[in-house]
């Protein structure tokens, strides 16, 4: 399946992209993507701070994904 | 209202959107940009919002608002982009018939904007940058240029 990465902030910067297009086999965790995504790009932050949103929902690291999810890695969020 | 937008914002327009005559009491909060933070003295600001679920986010604190305190006049807006040193940056406006729910509420809603919705905001200062909230990461990991 594949699923679109949205990235934001200082993981925008690292990655050096705002977005991409993974393959990942069926029943793949948001975790698992996460895992992925430091090997294609070394210069996310290895923090435990991340937190997951998927369309544009918080969701938890063990929920699966499905085909066309749109995922985020959101930093940690500082409006106001 | 819910808006995030690159345009300055006008905080009597938002206020006005929550006033009514079944409202007692109107509270406004903005929040300002800040020349001098941990330090370092801050140029500007660069906010970057997640749009849609920044909006979906908001949206639910509304939900929330209703739910504790049955207070239905809410207006926010947030600005995305640069914002210069003594702008407003953020504006909160609610209305309620009396003044305790109002200014429960109106903390109860920064709060969780600080909390859930998804906006960051990178200092600019002199001799650099750092995204409020990672600013571990972003001292110890080598800059992208």
């Amino acid at each position: 399946m594949r699923v679109n990465v949205r990235f934001f902030a200082l993981y925008r910067e690292r990655a050096g992209t705002a977005e991409a297009e993974i393959d990942l086999p069926e029943g793949a965790t948001a975790e698992e993507l996460l895992g992925r995504l430091r090997i294609v790009y070394p210069a996310l932050p290895s923090s435990n701070s991340v937190l997951i949103a998927v369309n544009s929902e918080y969701v938890g690291p063990a929920d699966p994904l499905h085909e066309g999810d749109e995922v985020a890695f959101i930093p940690p969020v500082s409006g106001g | 209202m819910i808006k995030i937008t690159s345009e300055p914002l006008n905080p009597e327009e938002i206020t006005a959107q929550v006033r009514s005559n079944s409202n007692g009491a109107v509270i406004t909060f903005l929040g300002t940009t800040r020349d001098f933070s941990e330090g370092r003295n801050v140029e500007y600001l660069e906010y970057e919002a997640y749009q849609p679920m920044a909006e979906n986010m908001l949206q639910q604190i509304a939900d929330e608002l209703r739910e504790k305190w049955d207070i239905d006049d809410f207006a926010v807006a947030h600005r995305v982009g640069r914002v210069d040193i003594g702008e407003i940056s953020l504006v909160v406006a609610l209305a309620s018939p009396h003044r305790q729910q109002a200014f429960e509420a109106g903390g109860y809603i920064v709060d969780r904007i600080k909390q859930i919705v998804p906006i960051w905001k990178k200092e600019v200062f002199e001799g650099g940058e750092v995204w409020v909230g990672s600013e571990e990461e972003s001292a110890t990991t080598a800059p992208t240029s």
